[in-house]
C-alpha cells in the first residue's frame, strides 16, 4: 500500500519537473529551435505509435494503415484550419469548394469562445471521421488474419491516399498541390499553457486514454485475443466486436495525430502520408518494444532525436585533420539508422522495453540490487 | 477510343503484365514456403535496375545482363541467410517485420549510393527497335516481354514440376516440418525458392525498366506491392496464378491510365486486393486450406 503511494509521488514529481521543462523550453525556446522540433514532432509519433501498438501489439491485429488514418485527420484538420483570408492563396489552382468557403465565413463569424476551441473540435472531427472509416472497412477487413491483414490495410491507405491527390477532389483536398498555411499549435486554456506545450498536453491526454483502456476489461480481452483467438472466443470474448474496437479506437488516436502532424509541419499534401511513414511508425513501435506503451514513447523521442538530430553529422563530410573520413555523406544517416534497426529486429528481438512497463519498483529494485552487490563487494 | 488506340494500350498492357508476372512468382514462391510477404522483393527488383545501369556502363550488353541477374540472384539468396534465416524459429510478425526492415534499409542504402534523383535507364539498342503491324506500332521489348514471361513460366513449371529440387520445393510448401522429417534439406531448398525468385525478379526489371526510362530508389515499392496482389489474386503459391494475376493488374492499369484515372491505378490494385481477399481468399486458382485449430 505505502509502495504504491509512494510510486504515485514519483510520478507526480516527474510530470511536474517536465511540465517545469517545457515551461523552460518554452521560455528559451529562440536558443533551442532544434529541440523543440525534434521534441514536438517525438511527441506526436509518440501518439501514433501508441496507436498502433494498441492495434498491433495489444490486440495481435497487424495493421500497416496507420498513414491512411493519419491522413484523414490531418487532411480534415488542415482543411477546418486554414484561415479564410488565405483560401485563394492555397487553393490557386483549381479554387476552393464553396461550402467550405461558407463553412470558414460561419466559422470567422461566430462567437470567440467558439473559436478558440476551434482547433480542437477540429483534431477531435478527424478523428473521428477516421474512426468512422475504420468502422465501415473494419467489417470487410477484420476477418483476414496476420500478414492479409497488413496487406489490406497498407492498401486502404494507399487508396486514401489515391483518393486525397485525385484531381477529382481538386477544390477539397487541392489534389497533388497539397495544402499549406496551415496554422501553427493553439495554445490551450486562454494563454496559460502556450501553443510550444498544446501537443504534449494533447498526446498526454490521449495516450492516458489509451492506458486507461488497456488496463481495463476491454484491454484484458484485446490481450486475450492476441495471445489465442480461438480460446478467446470459447471464453466468450466476442472476437469481431473486440477487434473492431481496438481498430476504431486505434484509428481516431492516429488521426488526431495526423492532425497535430499537420499543425506541427504548417503544410501537407498526400505523399507526406506514403507507406514510408508507415513504415517509420512500425519501426518506432519494434525498437520500443511491441506491447509496451511505454517503450513506444520513449522509442518515438529516441529514433526522432537519433533521426533528425544525433545522427545528422553523419551527413556532413567529416575532416580529422586533413583527412576526410571516407563513406560520411548525405544519405549516410539513414543507412546507419537501418542497420541498426536491423540489429534490433534480428537481435535484440524484445526491443527497448518488451513487452515490460516502466515502473518505478522495477528501478528502484535495480538501483537496490546494484547497491548491494557493491556492498557485498567491500 | 478507336479500336487502335485500344489494341496499342492492350499491347502496352500485355508488356506491363509480363513484368510484373515474372515478379509476383518471386512472391508466390518464397509466401509458398515460408508464409512470408517478401517486402524486400519489389526492392530487389529496384536494385537490380541499378545493377544494369552500372554493369552495362562497363561491359557490352550481353555480358551486362548475365552480370545483372547473377548479382541479383546473390542479392537474393544473401538477403535471405541474413535477414530471415536467424529468424526461422520466430514469430510469423517478427520474419515481416525483418522484411520490412531489408526493404527500409535497401532504399535507404540505394539512396545513399545512387542518390534520390531518377537515373536514366540505359538502352539496349535491339530491344528498343520499333516494329510497325498495320496501324500498331511497338518496340521489340513490348512484343519480347509476354513472350519470355511464358517461356520463363514454362521452364520454372518444369523445373518444380520434374526435378528432384522440385518435389522438394513442393513438399516443403506443403508440409514445412514433415519436410524435414523426411530428409529435406530445407535451407537449401529455401535458398533455391530466392534464387528463382530474384532471377526472374531481375529479368523483370530489365523489361520493365527498359520501357520507364529511369530508375529511383523508390520505384520498386509500388510495382511490388502491386505484384503481391497480382500473387494474391492469382492465388498464393500458385505460379500460373500469378502470371494471370500479373498479366490481368498490367493490362487494367494500362487501360485506366488510358481513360485517364491515373490517379486511381494504383487504388483500383488495392480495391482489387480486399474484394479478392473477402469474396475468395484463396484467390482464382488457390487451393482450399482448412484451418486448423
Amino acid at each position: 500500500m505505502m509502495n504504491i503511494k509512494k510510486n504515485h509521488l514519483y510520478s507526480l514529481i516527474t510530470v511536474v519537473l517536465l511540465m517545469i521543462f517545457l515551461y523552460w523550453l518554452n521560455a528559451n525556446r529562440m536558443q533551442n529551435g532544434m529541440l523543440v522540433s525534434v521534441l514536438q514532432k517525438g511527441v506526436i509519433l509518440a501518439l501514433v505509435a501508441v496507436s498502433m501498438n494498441l492495434l498491433n501489439g495489444f490486440t495481435g491485429l497487424f495493421s500497416l494503415g496507420q498513414a491512411g488514418f493519419m491522413s484523414i485527420g490531418a487532411y480534415t484538420t488542415a482543411i477546418l484550419l486554414i484561415p479564410v483570408q488565405n483560401l485563394d492563396g492555397v487553393y490557386y489552382m483549381n479554387g476552393v469548394h464553396p461550402a467550405i468557403r461558407a463553412f470558414k465565413m460561419m466559422v470567422a463569424q461566430s462567437p470567440e469562445f467558439i473559436q478558440i476551441v476551434f482547433p480542437f473540435i477540429a483534431l477531435l472531427l478527424g478523428g473521428l471521421l477516421a474512426a468512422f472509416a475504420a468502422a465501415i472497412v473494419g467489417v470487410a477487413v477484420l476477418r483476414l488474419k496476420s500478414d492479409y491483414l497488413a496487406i489490406a490495410t497498407l492498401g486502404l491507405s494507399e487508396i486514401v491516399r489515391a483518393i486525397f491527390s485525385s484531381p477529382q477532389f481538386d477544390q477539397i483536398t487541392n489534389g497533388s498541390y497539397g495544402l499549406n498555411k496551415i496554422p501553427n499549435f493553439p495554445p490551450m486554456l486562454w494563454g496559460a499553457i502556450p501553443s510550444l506545450i498544446t501537443p504534449f498536453i494533447v498526446v498526454a491526454i490521449c495516450i492516458v486514454v489509451m492506458v486507461l483502456l488497456i488496463n481495463s476489461s476491454y484491454g484484458r480481452a484485446f490481450k486475450a485475443i492476441r495471445e489465442d483467438e480461438i480460446a478467446a472466443e470459447a471464453m466468450g470474448i466476442n472476437l469481431f466486436k473486440h477487434k473492431s474496437m481496438s481498430f476504431i479506437i486505434s484509428s481516431f488516436f492516429s488521426a488526431v495525430a495526423g492532425g497535430l502532424l499537420a499543425m506541427y509541419m504548417r503544410s501537407i499534401e498526400a505523399k507526406t502520408f506514403s507507406i514510408t511513414l508507415t513504415y517509420d511508425i512500425l519501426l518506432i513501435v519494434v525498437i520500443g518494444g511491441i506491447g509496451s506503451v511505454t517503450g513506444s514513447v520513449l522509442s518515438a523521442f529516441l529514433v526522432t532525436a537519433a533521426k533528425e538530430w544525433w545522427l545528422r553529422f553523419f551527413d556532413q563530410p567529416l575532416f580529422i585533420g586533413s583527412f576526410e573520413v571516407p563513406l560520411f555523406r548525405t544519405g549516410f544517416r539513414m543507412v546507419i539508422f537501418s542497420i541498426l534497426l536491423m540489429i534490433v529486429v534480428l537481435i535484440y528481438r524484445r526491443g527497448i522495453m518488451g513487452t515490460n512497463e516502466f515502473s518505478w519498483d522495477r528501478i528502484i529494485g535495480r538501483l537496490k540490487r546494484k547497491n548491494k552487490e557493491e556492498g557485498g563487494r567491500t | 477510343m478507336s479500336m487502335t488506340t485500344i489494341l496499342q494500350h492492350g499491347l502496352t498492357g500485355i508488356s506491363l503484365g509480363g513484368a510484373y508476372a515474372l515478379i509476383a512468382i518471386g512472391y508466390t514462391l518464397v509466401y509458398g514456403i515460408l508464409r512470408l510477404i517478401n517486402f524486400a522483393h519489389g526492392d530487389i527488383f529496384m536494385m537490380a535496375g541499378y545493377f544494369m545501369i552500372f554493369s552495362l556502363a562497363s561491359f557490352p550488353w550481353p555480358v551486362a545482363i548475365v552480370v545483372t541477374l547473377l548479382v541479383t540472384t546473390v542479392m537474393g539468396i544473401g538477403i535471405e541467410r541474413m535477414a530471415y534465416k536467424p529468424l526461422r524459429s520466430a514469430p510469423r510478425m517478427s520474419i515481416m517485420i525483418s522484411a520490412i526492415g531489408v526493404s527500409y534499409l535497401l532504399q535507404n542504402l540505394s539512396t545513399y549510393l545512387f542518390t534520390a534523383i531518377p537515373r536514366g535507364y540505359p538502352e539496349i539498342p535491339f530491344l528498343k527497335r520499333i516494329y510497325q503491324m498495320g496501324e500498331l506500332s511497338a518496340s521489340f521489348v513490348t512484343i519480347l516481354t509476354p513472350v519470355l514471361t511464358i517461356v520463363l513460366v514454362v521452364i520454372l513449371m518444369i523445373l518444380v514440376n520434374k526435378t528432384k529440387t522440385g518435389m522438394a520445393m513442393r513438399a516443403v510448401s506443403k508440409d514445412f516440418e514433415t519436410a524435414k522429417l523426411m530428409g529435406i534439406n530445407i535451407n537449401r531448398v529455401i535458398s533455391v525458392t530466392f534464387a528463382i525468385g530474384s532471377l526472374l525478379a531481375g529479368v523483370g526489371s530489365i523489361l520493365y525498366f527498359t520501357d520507364r526510362m529511369s530508375v529511383t530508389p523508390f520505384s520498386g515499392t509500388l510495382p511490388g506491392l502491386k505484384c503481391f496482389v497480382a500473387a494474391v489474386f492469382g492465388g498464393i503459391g500458385n505460379i500460373p496464378g500469378a502470371v494471370v494475376g500479373g498479366f490481368f493488374i498490367g493490362i487494367v492499369e494500362t487501360l485506366l491510365v488510358a481513360l485517364g484515372y491515373s490517379t486511381f491505378s494504383d487504388a483500383f490494385t488495392f480495391f482489387l486486393l480486399i474484394v479478392m481477399l473477402l469474396v475468395r481468399p484463396t484467390g482464382l486458382f488457390g487451393e482450399k486450406t482448412v484451418e486448423k485449430v
